[in-house]
């Protein structure tokens, strides 16, 4: 999938005008082709990369993501507040200097929470994404390239998952593994969310992956390959994948954004995260009784969680522009 | 044609079976003891747990069980709650209005998105188009729960312009925020995708030819374009109407509707199996034979598409 059309016309813009050695008689073109050998022709990520420098919005988004992933490694950073901390005799005090944010109704530190939240609203999206992509990613693979019943078989299989409603499907499979009232660690119930989400989710990226997979399969430098017999391995890690990477990269990109907003609905209807988790859908969800009496209560948390998903989607949006050769 | 139609249906069959003992397993799995608070604050007499549990099958193995309810099933009967209402009443109550807010939230996101798009796929690049591109982005961004709950406190509360929540059954006017809160996501991309395509195909052979034919730009625009321009968009509306129904349950819980959504919720707690499957049923089958129509629909819409 990389575009030979634009690298080779950046280089015959910029470097035709080279004076070819006198004496010589070079057929035309061949400047063109020992430039391009000198400097190396850039594969579909350089490519990509080279587009991506000049997007304003993928600086932008990039700029607000490393904000939350320091936030979520380092949150001492930001605020010395400790965010388990109630007070109950400042229930539900609204913003001042001291608390920027205000105080929840146990009398947190809104601020503190919402900075401490960031770092289970973003594990949970990244760590199902990621599964999620090697899942999805890994059955596209084998069903698109083995083919036949293997891939009747699987398709079925993604077809049940993908059949359940998200939430409902959602609502109870935590309900099973995680009711409420039991007693759990913070990373077991950050664990079970995750598995859940990636087990409603895994079809989607699987069929991506697959029709890519289907579409590349016939290529001529995959028959190509398997002609100079290189092995189904080798084919399909050297040539195969590479080339069909990158929907599955765009989609996953986005994902991160709707599994933050997903984990946040899951919380909300009670099933998901809770405490002692903090996150941004937790915040959210024990807002909802005081909404009308203290918004800023919901409103803090949902801005940084707006923000968030909002930043993960303008990205995805950057690199599907940057990896998409038809938008060029 | 009837072949290809025929070829789906029966992929359907597995698919469905699947999805349907999935959820069935699932709940039965759910942990609790389903009587617990059914008969006050003791414990239920050994002879009321002894009627249910044969009445309900409660000892079989799972898979008897599910055989059991898909026998009933098949004539058209979902069972009973454990409360000994028939679960064809629930879900005949219910169902209607689910199916009135994801109509209204399906007719809110079709206008204000393709107006949207056409209006911004023919002019690139002007403010109108930005203006839309960013609230577009911001839509998908928010969660329904938060616009729901922001318009809910804006427009019910704040300015006190509608109810808060809905009446019982709800009216089409209740129903328009609600509906509009419930579609905002899907607007934005209906929005997108019909810019994208209007842009793409605006560059094409037809239109050129229809502009230079002398036709005014009205009728390029509203027969020649939208209808070429359309078809990825009535895909999308198809698909969502299933989505937007299984999606309702937040919208829902929000604004107060007595929708499929909180029936299951409620069939979920109290670990009714059979309430939650039947629900999911029907939203499974609306689902799948929604992707069929819409499948079918492609071919009767481009023409360059055939199913054989």
């Amino acid at each position: 999938m990389t575009d030979p059309m634009a690298s080779g016309s950046l280089v015959t813009s910029t470097q035709t005008e080279e004076p070819t050695a006198p004496g010589t008689i070079a057929p035309p073109g061949a400047g063109v082709l020992a430039v391009q050998r000198a400097d190396k022709p850039r594969g579909l990520l350089g490519d990509a990369w080279h587009d991506l420098r000049r997007n304003p919005l993928f600086w932008i988004s990039s700029a607000f993501i490393l904000l939350f992933l320091v936030m979520a490694a380092w949150p001492a950073l930001f605020t010395s507040a400790d965010p388990d901390y109630g007070l109950l005799q400042r229930s539900r005090v609204g913003p001042s200097s001291d608390a920027w944010f205000g105080y929840d109704v146990q009398g947190r530190d809104v601020f503190a929470r919402v900075i401490y939240g960031a770092q289970a609203s973003i594990v949970v999206a990244v760590l199902s994404t990621v599964g999620t992509t090697l899942l999805g990613g890994l059955m596209g693979v084998i069903a698109g390239y083995r083919g036949r019943w293997f891939d009747a078989v699987l398709s079925r299989v993604a077809d049940v998952f993908f059949g359940l409603p998200f939430l409902l499907g959602g609502i109870v499979i935590l309900f099973t593994f995680n009711p409420p009232g039991s007693n759990r660690g913070k990373w077991a119930i950050i664990m079970i969310v995750v598995a859940s989400l990636l087990i409603l989710s895994w079809p989607l990226s699987m069929r991506i992956m697959r029709s890519s997979v289907l579409a590349t399969k016939e290529a001529d430098y995959i028959v190509a390959a398997r002609a100079m017999g290189a092995s189904s391995t080798r084919i399909v890690f050297k040539h195969l994948i590479p080339n069909c990477l990158a929907p599955l990269l765009v989609y996953s990109t986005i994902l991160i954004g709707s599994f933050i907003g997903a984990e946040a609905t899951l919380t909300f209807l009670g099933v998901g995260l809770r405490s002692p988790v903090v996150s941004w859908g937790v915040m959210i969800s024990e807002s909802q009784n005081y909404i009308r009496v203290s918004p800023y209560l919901l409103l803090f948390p949902a801005a940084f969680l707006v923000v968030a998903v909002l930043s993960f989607v303008m990205l995805g949006e950057a690199v599907r522009e940057a990896l998409d050769p038809k938008l060029r | 044609m009837g072949r290809y139609v025929m070829r789906r249906l029966l992929q359907l069959i597995p698919v469905f079976f699947g999805t349907t003992f999935l959820i069935y397993y699932l709940v039965w799995a759910v942990p609790g003891d389903p009587f617990a608070g059914k008969c006050g604050d003791r414990r239920c007499p050994d002879s009321y747990i002894r009627f249910m549990t044969e009445k309900f099958n409660l000892d079989k193995p799972i898979f008897v069980q599910y055989v059991t309810y898909l026998k009933n099933l098949l004539q058209g009967d979902f069972g009973q709650t454990y409360g000994g209402r028939s679960i064809n009443d629930v879900i005949g109550q219910a169902y209607p209005n689910t199916i009135k807010l994801a109509i209204v939230a399906l007719a809110i996101e079709a206008i204000i998105g393709l107006t949207a798009g056409v209006l911004t796929g023919l002019r690139r690049n002007g403010f109108l188009d930005n203006l839309v591109l960013v609230s577009t982005l911001f839509l998908i961004a928010l969660p329904t729960f938060v616009t729901g709950f922001v318009l809910q406190y804006l427009f019910g509360v704040q300015w006190a312009i509608v109810r808060p929540t809905v009446s019982n059954p709800p009216t089409f006017t209740q129903l328009i925020l609600p509906g509009f809160v419930l579609g905002s996501v899907s607007m934005a991309y209906i929005a997108r995708l019909a810019r994208t395509s209007i842009a793409e195909n605006r560059r094409a052979d037809y239109v050129r030819t229809a502009i230079a034919k002398g036709l005014p730009m009205r009728r390029v625009v509203g027969v020649h374009l939208l209808r070429n321009s359309l078809i990825p968009v009535v895909t999308y509306l198809g698909t969502d109407l299933g989505a937007l129904m299984g999606g309702a349950i937040v919208t829902e819980g929000i604004f107060g509707i007595n929708g499929i959504g909180r029936e299951t919720y409620r069939a979920i707690i109290t670990k009714e199996g059979a309430t939650v499957v039947s629900i999911v049923v029907i939203l499974v089958l609306v689902y799948m034979l929604m992707n069929l129509v819409v499948d079918l629909l492609y071919a009767a819409l481009d023409p360059r598409i055939r199913y054989d």
